[in-house]
């Protein structure tokens, strides 16, 4: 076996403890308990031996990564090991003098979710009143002089507000906004009838989103991330299984991709029982999916196999029972239909033209 | 590209190019590579790059850099090469 390539980028779960409860949390159904978190000197330890292993680039997140009272130690940890850090939040805890130690720490950006344009929506998709919180934090960050990223997960439920939501990212001063559509795997699978949007609306925001792009001409970065539901495409996951990044969730599991944590037999291992590097080389769980042997029909004789890598493994098990399948994503998959069943039914509200009402969300929460 | 967020149109007179305070510019030990590090990417930088971006440094002025590198290249065309990789630069919003 020839070397792997070198990771890029960490995604560092610090905690998966938050104050909000958004319906598509990408964390696991099965949250890691507080208790069982790593250390200060644990996460110093892994982002040393990050940086040893070529990872330049880390977002610090979670969950709220602001629950952890040790993030700026984090934070300067990842400095040393020469890692870029941007701060992944929700804003809630952010004040002043917290920004100030965070800063001086070393850190480089901040990433803020927003729920929604308008605050009552936005504090009820979250599950949490936290608008005014996000408006705060947005402030602080411009007048610290980082760069701000807004992130807004897209559903049935704020698709039809994307003008107001690109207006509120541009009033915050956000030189990014990255409007990503929901990726149904975990929270968002379960809440999949209530979060699916109809393709009028996809089409709609695509023209929104255009036409914003031309009004911007390029001064504000928007970056949609495609509805992989709705295309018939397979989407490149994670740029290919354990290429480019790795996640470390809180209890120091450490996984291909933050969805992997769903798939029952692939045994993730640990940084405290293995070094970093032996995980990325060695390990079962990141050698599984890598390259293109572990590839069937269609995938194996396909000639996008390249660029979309089969798409993505967590997505195959969710919806088929078996991770080496083709992603249903694809229209070429044999199980393309259980996905095309959804977004073309007219009995189904995303095949219909009008939506189905929203809310009546499973909200993430411990204990699942 | 247009707008108040990056750099557009001739450069102002008496430019003196420093990096953006969003980028961060690194040397790779693991890949032996000039990186350009940003909140959502990492740019490879090839050839002098990283030479020249080393030199914007908010105080020395096109001509300043312009003849800093011709000293230590003598004969590579900086005097056309190093403005306009400059002001691409600029128009990404990596350099100001
Ligand atoms: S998606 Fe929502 S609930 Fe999940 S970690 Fe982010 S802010 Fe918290
Ligand atoms: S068959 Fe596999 S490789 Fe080909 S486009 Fe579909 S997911 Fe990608």
């Amino acid at each position: 076996m020839t070397a792997a390539p070198r990771p890029w980028a960490l995604l560092a779960e610090l905690t998966h403890g938050c104050p909000l409860h958004c319906p598509y949390c990408s964390n696991p159904l099965e949250l890691v308990r507080r208790s069982r978190e790593l250390s200060t000197a644990e996460w110093t330890e892994v982002m040393r031996q990050a940086g040893e292993l070529g990872v330049v680039h880390t977002h610090l997140s979670g969950g709220e990564p602001l629950l952890r009272g040790d993030l700026a130690g984090i934070v300067t940890a990842a400095e040393s090991a020469g890692i870029y850090t941007q701060l992944v939040t929700s804003g809630v805890g952010l004040d002043g003098a917290r920004l100030a130690t965070l800063t001086a720490a070393g850190l480089r950006s901040v990433q803020l979710s927003l729920q929604h344009a308008d605050p009552a929506a936005s504090d009820r998709i979250a599950g949490h009143r936290s608008y005014a919180a996000k408006e705060r934090a947005a402030a602080l960050v411009r007048a610290a002089g980082l760069p701000l990223g807004i992130n807004v997960v897209l559903h049935r439920d704020n698709l039809d507000a994307l003008d107001a939501i690109i207006e509120r990212g541009l009033d915050w001063g956000a030189d990014r906004i990255e409007l990503a559509n929901t990726q149904f795997y975990g929270w968002a699978l379960r809440n999949r009838d209530a979060l699916l949007p109809t393709r009028d609306q996809l089409g709609r925001a695509r023209d929104t989103v255009q036409r914003w792009r031309d009004r911007l001409g390029g001064a504000t970065d928007l970056v949609w991330v495609v509805p992989d539901y709705f295309d018939g495409v397979a989407k490149p996951c994670m740029g290919g299984w354990g290429a480019v990044s790795l996640t470390v969730a809180p209890d120091g599991t450490v996984l291909p991709c933050p969805a992997a944590a769903s798939l029952p037999d692939l045994d993730p291992p640990n940084v405290r029982d293995h070094p970093l590097e032996w995980i990325w080389d060695h390990s079962g769980a990141f050698n599984r999916y890598r390259g293109e042997d572990w590839m069937r029909e269609p995938c194996r004789t396909c000639s996008r196999r390249a660029e979309d890598f089969g798409g993505c493994r967590c997505q195959a098990y969710a919806l088929t029972g078996d991770a080496a399948r083709t992603d249903p994503a694809c229209a070429l998959s044999p199980d393309h239909g259980v996905i095309r069943a959804l977004t073309t039914d007219p009995g189904h509200p995303a095949g219909a033209g009008t939506p189905a009402p929203t809310g009546g969300y499973a909200y993430r929460k411990p204990g699942g | 590209m247009t707008g108040p967020g990056t750099g557009t149109g001739p450069a102002p007179a008496g430019w003196r190019p420093a990096l953006s305070s969003a980028v961060s510019l690194r040397h790779d030990r693991v890949r032996d590579a000039d990186l350009l590090l940003l909140p959502e990417r990492v740019v490879v930088l090839r050839g002098s790059a990283a030479k020249i971006l080393r030199l914007c440094d908010g105080d020395r002025d096109l001509d300043a850099i312009v003849a800093e590198l011709r000293s230590r290249f003598p004969g590579a065309p900086v005097a056309e090469d190093v403005p306009a990789f400059l002001d691409r630069m600029r128009g990404e919003g990596w350099v100001r």
